[in-house]
């Protein structure tokens, strides 16, 4: 496949996504630039894991399509979809890691799927990738010995293993202590231009993630309200940009999820619920 | 109310429409993963020692009493009609055509399959069959596979075990306790226990046993709500459906492998 360097790695356009009765997207268009982190951002429960799940190809759109590296996730058949996740990480929110495995092992566990490396080349790669992490100390432990934070790193390790052309960071940050996180955001970066990665972060921390990020895509109720570089949407006059940059509990980004208006269902009583 | 009431039976029986179809996709996704888990014997050889780990011992006592009781009750009635020499035999049949395929599978659901259901539907709450399908990981291939062809060969095993603890139990019994000739025991059993009708239907059964009972305790794993009161309910459906299931192909097979 000869793509266009300068083309994006991920088109999306007009995506539509619902849940049930709830649509979650509602003609949402994004491009992921080759090379560049991307962060997407937005209140909680707009769609953020959804959409990485859909860009995995782990979900499926009602309407419009996503390309990744030129290729159609939805339409590709099964074995074409796996050929390409083995060139995308995705970092779990809550980490997935496999709890019959030690850290060494999860992270040695994509190596052993696929690739006939041998087992003394596989060591030196999952010790390069914990020590990039900084728990190399830790691969005999098992996943339920870990905190949610380490979980995570462990994760990112494994997400790593293969070297891929693309890694999608899903809260990367959270449970993080100041150190970790700034060693994480570094690595992130770093990795990023080290590897010619393309990198998608999903964060709600809006200081680390406008540090590291190229680009930012705001989302909020089913839609792209906002994107631009970190200092563009710094300096916008977007409501929505400067709300939600700023972290502040008044403005058009609801903090809540949609619901009857407040006095009205607390007048309800039990018929509220009812009804 | 009529209209209340049919509406509710509609919507059950889609219901188990729905499940019985995504019970046959789930099957169909676990047969045509069975050539790559070939592929992989220490996958498989890892999966049929953690279940026999789990059901040998439980395996083991049963016989034992099964058996035991078998020989009581099989002297007291032959004892009527002075017959206690076939005592071998009565034991040794009932052993092979009906209790040990029967028994074996009953205490595996409660054993293993419980346990099977309630490991993969945590693993899918957990997200770790989707983490790995997201790293170009055929679930199907790599876990459910495995443990679906597991089940399916140790089932036979275990009822093999099943039933020759069983029959030392009944000797025991009979021979140890009650007086039986011993000759006469082994020799009758081994004159009238045909190694085609008897054992080979015995363990065409077990088989089949084997194959119901993983495969709904991995479906019922995989379709669990990923809570822990789902995996909770998935648990105790997978024994419910299997026992049933188990009891009520026994009858058919028993039909058809030894009506006249
Ligand atoms: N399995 C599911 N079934 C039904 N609805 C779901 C499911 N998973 C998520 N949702 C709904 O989809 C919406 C988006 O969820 P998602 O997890 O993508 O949010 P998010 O942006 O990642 O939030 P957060 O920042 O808290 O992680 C939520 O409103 C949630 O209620
Ligand atoms: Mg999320």
């Amino acid at each position: 496949m000869a793509q266009d360097e300068t083309a994006p790695l991920v088109r999306i356009r007009g995506l539509r996504f619902a849940r049930g009765e709830r649509v979650i997207f509602d003609g949402v268009d994004l491009d992921i630039r080759r090379g560049g982190i991307t962060a997407i951002m937005g209140p909680s429960g707009t769609g953020k894991t959804t959409l990485l799940k859909l860009i995995g190809g782990q979900l499926r759109p009602q309407a419009g399509s996503i390309e990744v590296d030129g290729l159609d996730v939805h339409r590709l058949s099964r074995d074409k979809l796996f050929e390409l996740r083995k060139r995308m990480g995705l970092l779990f929110q809550s980490g997935a890691l496999l709890t019959d495995l030690n850290v060494f092992e999860n992270v040695a566990f994509p190596l052993r799927e696929h690739t006939r490396l041998p087992e003394s080349m596989i060591r030196d790669l999952v010790l390069m990738k914990l020590e990039a992490v900084g728990l190399r100390g830790a691969r005999a432990l098992m996943p339920s010995e870990l905190s949610g934070g380490m979980a995570r790193r462990v994760a990112l390790a494994r997400a790593i293993a293969l070297d891929p052309m693309m890694v999608m960071y899903d809260e990367p940050f959270t449970g993080q202590d100041p150190i970790s996180m700034g060693v994480l955001v570094k690595l992130i970066r770093r990795l990023n231009d080290a590897l010619s990665l393309t990198s998608i972060v999903v964060s709600h921390d809006v200081q680390e993630t406008a540090a590291i990020a190229d680009y930012i895509y705001l989302l909020s109720g089913g839609k792209v309200v906002a994107h631009g570089s970190p200092e563009e949407l710094g300096r916008a006059d977007s409501a929505w940009a400067q709300q939600f940059m700023q972290g502040l509990p008044d403005g058009p980004v609801p903090f809540h999820y949609p619901a009857a208006d407040y006095a009205t269902d607390l007048l309800a009583g039990d018929e509220g619920d009812k009804a | 109310m009529i209209l209340d009431w049919l509406q509710s039976l509609g919507q059950r029986a889609l219901s188990f429409f729905q499940r019985l179809g995504r019970g046959h996709i789930t099957l169909y996704y676990l047969l045509i993963s069975i050539p790559s888990v070939l592929m992989r014997p220490r996958l498989l050889l890892q999966q049929v020692y953690s279940v026999g780990v789990l059901t040998l011992l439980i395996i083991l006592v049963s016989g034992l009493f099964v058996g035991m009781v078998l020989g009581l009750q099989g002297y007291n009635t032959l004892a009527r009609f002075g017959a206690e020499q076939a005592l071998g035999t009565a034991v040794a049949l009932t052993l092979v055509r009906e209790m040990a395929p029967v028994v074996t599978a009953l205490l595996f659901a409660g054993r293993a399959g419980s346990a099977l259901t309630a490991e993969i539907g945590l693993m899918k709450a957990t997200e770790q069959l989707s983490g790995m399908e997201m790293m170009a990981v055929d679930p199907n291939k790599r876990v459910l596979a495995p443990r679906f062809l597991a089940g399916v060969i140790a089932m036979p095993l275990l009822a093999a075990i099943f039933a020759a603890v069983g029959v030392m139990g009944g000797y025991f019994v009979g021979v140890g306790l009650l007086g039986v000739d011993e000759g006469a025991f082994w020799s009758q059993m081994q004159a009238n226990v045909d190694l085609r009708d008897d054992v080979f239907n015995g363990i065409i059964k077990s088989m089949v046993f084997g194959v119901v009972a993983v495969w709904i305790a991995i479906y019922e794993g995989q379709d669990a709500t990923p809570t822990s009161e789902g995996v909770s309910r998935a648990t105790t459906r997978t024994v419910v459906h299997t026992s049933l299931a188990v009891l009520g192909l026994n009858f058919i097979l028993t039909a058809l492998m030894f009506g006249e």
